[in-house]
């Protein structure tokens, strides 16, 4: 059953609410089965006091290793700030080609940068950040369509312009690596 | 989307290549590491990159190093420099040694986004630039100087030994030899090549018009200039100014002349500004220079500022063995250009060519060869194609004059001088035809 799906591990205070609106949106996009799972992994080791952010490299590793072992794509949620060496902050990371993601809501929040909450907003931009990174796992580079899932986006206002769809060309290109 | 694009990515430390590799790779770039400044220099000696993102601080070498060493490969790639010791001395060394930018690290993901973005595009550009200047270099080949005799062969070796400097060349040469062909081959080989060469034809303008062409006119400085415009001497600026049939300017631009090439700077017709401009003049004359100074109607002083080097163009009977060359490479170049395919020539007609005096030079072969393509059988030139080949034929090449003359006369017969029906036929009226019998002096038999 597992080898079929698409796991979605929250791994964080996440609201229940999100995480079933990016199963939705997963579905959606990949057309597998979206599974839900809690777990409480340990990621403080991943703790940089200097930058007071947790290494994404790191958590990935740990989620790619971690249960179940034999799902079909594995997506860990989190609610903490990411960072890899070079950048100061990211949104979310996954291997290109690989079986494993990570994203964070850390800097997808609103109040961040001093606006008013807006949890719908967050769900949205949540669910584009995971797309797009499971997007990089059936081996899909950055696209340069405006609206494209694929396109790389820096910052919060840059998501709000994308759309949870691939263009027809990411389209063709995912629905070829799932035929394989 | 940037599959073309080749980054190196050089850093002591295995977290930082990794995160930079997947973060380009992601963003469809081809990507390599090295760990040291020692194997990246390796790498780049084996493949070219485009750009490379090296660290500072590295064991052994460091990334400055580095870079200078970089710089001094074939085809350098653009360096941007990183570091996790932000210092505005290092950041300057870095800029003053040509780096592309200097980041510290971390970085913004959206500042590295542009950094890269901006790097791709100067390298896109980098490569328009370099594909430009070969398609420059090509274009103003020497292709279109063709022979193999001596007396060409010299010429060539003039056109190569001056074409580095910057020394004023006057080419004579009988008219059709080629010497504008000449004045290009020059400039194409200077260091001048990428600058305009701008090509001024003295005989054809009056004394003003010469005056306004070469230094350019301000807006309202004679009737008719409505606006500004720039002379030839501005427009020729960094590169070169071809003065063809420099023989026939009027004394006046003579010493206009002479100023301009000693001081290099000139005002517009009704201007006041200076303008100072930086060329190279090469002339062009099918006269004698010297007797003309001689005689007083060329100004001594001007001549030898111009005559600094001299390359005489022999005629074509001079070099009789480049006309089988010369008549091939007509051929192929007017059947490219009337879409044709290629045609040969009748060793007969060739011979015939090879015997004639050409008082056009290499300018009336060139249009024999054309005329020839165009009236042809498109399998071959025969002799009757061209017009020594008719005379040789025994077919007379015979004036309009002629012609009419003859045609004249046989319609008058045919109507028993009749003039009022000669005219009629002819369809000219009665006053014509009476002028037409006194001019060529026909009378009835």
């Amino acid at each position: 059953m597992e080898e079929q799906s698409i796991i979605l591990i929250s791994c964080g205070p996440i609201e229940k609410e999100i995480t079933r609106r990016i199963a939705e949106d997963v579905t959606r996009a990949f057309h597998f089965a979206v599974r839900l799972k809690e777990c409480s992994l340990d990621i403080s080791r991943f703790y940089n006091p200097g930058r007071r952010q947790y290494d994404a490299n790191g958590i990935l590793k740990v989620v790619s290793e971690s249960y179940p072992l034999n799902a079909y794509r594995k997506m860990g949620l989190f609610s903490v700030d990411l960072y890899i060496p070079i950048l100061t902050y990211i949104f979310g990371q996954a291997s290109l080609n690989g079986f494993t993601g990570i994203a964070s809501l850390y800097r997808l929040r609103n109040e961040l940068y001093g606006l008013i909450p807006d949890q719908s907003l967050l769900a949205d931009r949540f669910s584009k950040v995971v797309v797009h990174e499971l997007g990089h796992t059936f081996g899909l580079i950055h696209c340069n369509h405006p609206v494209c899932i694929m396109r790389s986006s820096t910052y919060v206002e840059d998501l709000d312009q994308k759309e949870v769809l691939f263009c027809s060309q990411c389209q063709d290109q995912l629905e070829q690596v799932i035929s394989q | 989307m940037n599959e073309k694009i080749s980054i190196l990515i050089v850093d002591d430390e295995e977290s930082v290549r990794d995160s930079l590799y997947n973060w380009f790779i992601d963003d469809g770039y081809e990507v390599e590491c090295a760990e040291n400044a020692k194997k990246a220099l390796s790498l780049l000696d084996k493949k070219d990159f485009d750009i490379v993102l090296a660290d500072i601080k590295m064991p052994g070498m460091d990334g400055m190093e580095m870079h200078r060493r970089i710089k001094a490969l074939s085809r350098e790639p653009i360096v941007i420099i990183m570091t996790a010791f932000a210092s505005v001395d290092t950041a300057v060394q870095a800029l003053k040694d040509g780096a592309f930018d200097y980041v510290t690290k971390p970085f913004d993901p959206d500042d590295l986004s542009h950094l890269i973005r901006n790097a791709a595009t100067q390298v896109a550009l980098k490569a328009e630039n370099r594909n430009l200047k070969e398609q420059m270099t090509s274009l103003s080949d020497v292709e279109d100087i063709v022979g193999e005799s001596e007396a060409l062969k010299t010429v060539l070796r003039e056109i190569e030994s001056v074409a580095p400097s910057d020394s004023s060349v006057i080419i004579t040469g009988e008219s059709g030899t080629g010497k504008e062909l000449v004045a290009r081959a020059i400039h194409a080989n200077s260091p001048r090549k990428y600058f305009p060469l701008i090509s001024v034809h003295c005989g054809a303008l009056s004394e003003s018009l010469l005056e306004s062409e070469l230094f350019g006119h301000e807006k309202g400085a004679f009737t008719g200039a409505t606006f500004n415009r720039k002379g030839r001497f501005e427009m020729a600026d960094g590169g070169t100014i071809f003065l063809d049939e420099i023989a026939t300017i009027s004394p006046k631009m003579q010493i206009e002349l002479l100023r301009v090439l000693e001081s290099k700077t000139f005002v517009r017709v009704g201007g006041n500004k200076e303008i100072t401009s930086d060329f190279r003049v090469i002339c062009a004359t099918n006269k004698d220079l010297e007797s003309m100074v001689r005689n007083g109607t060329f100004r001594e002083d001007l001549y030898y500022r111009l005559n600094v080097v001299n390359i005489r163009i022999p005629p074509l009977r001079e070099r009789i063995e480049d006309i089988p060359l010369l008549v091939s490479h007509f051929i192929r170049k007017y059947c490219r250009s009337m879409s044709r395919d290629l045609i040969s020539i009748e060793p007969a007609a060739l011979r015939h060519l090879e015997k004639f005096e050409f008082p056009g030079n290499v300018r009336e072969l060139e249009n024999m060869i054309e005329r020839a393509i165009v009236i042809g059988n498109g399998k071959e030139i025969r002799l009757k194609d061209l017009p020594m080949g008719r005379e040789a034929m025994g077919e007379s090449v015979e004036s309009l004059e002629d012609l009419e003359k003859k045609h004249i006369s046989r319609i008058l017969d045919k109507y028993g001088w009749n003039i009022s029906r000669a005219a009629r036929a002819l369809n000219v009226d009665r006053a014509t035809l009476y002028n037409k019998i006194r001019k060529y002096e026909l009378k009835q038999e």
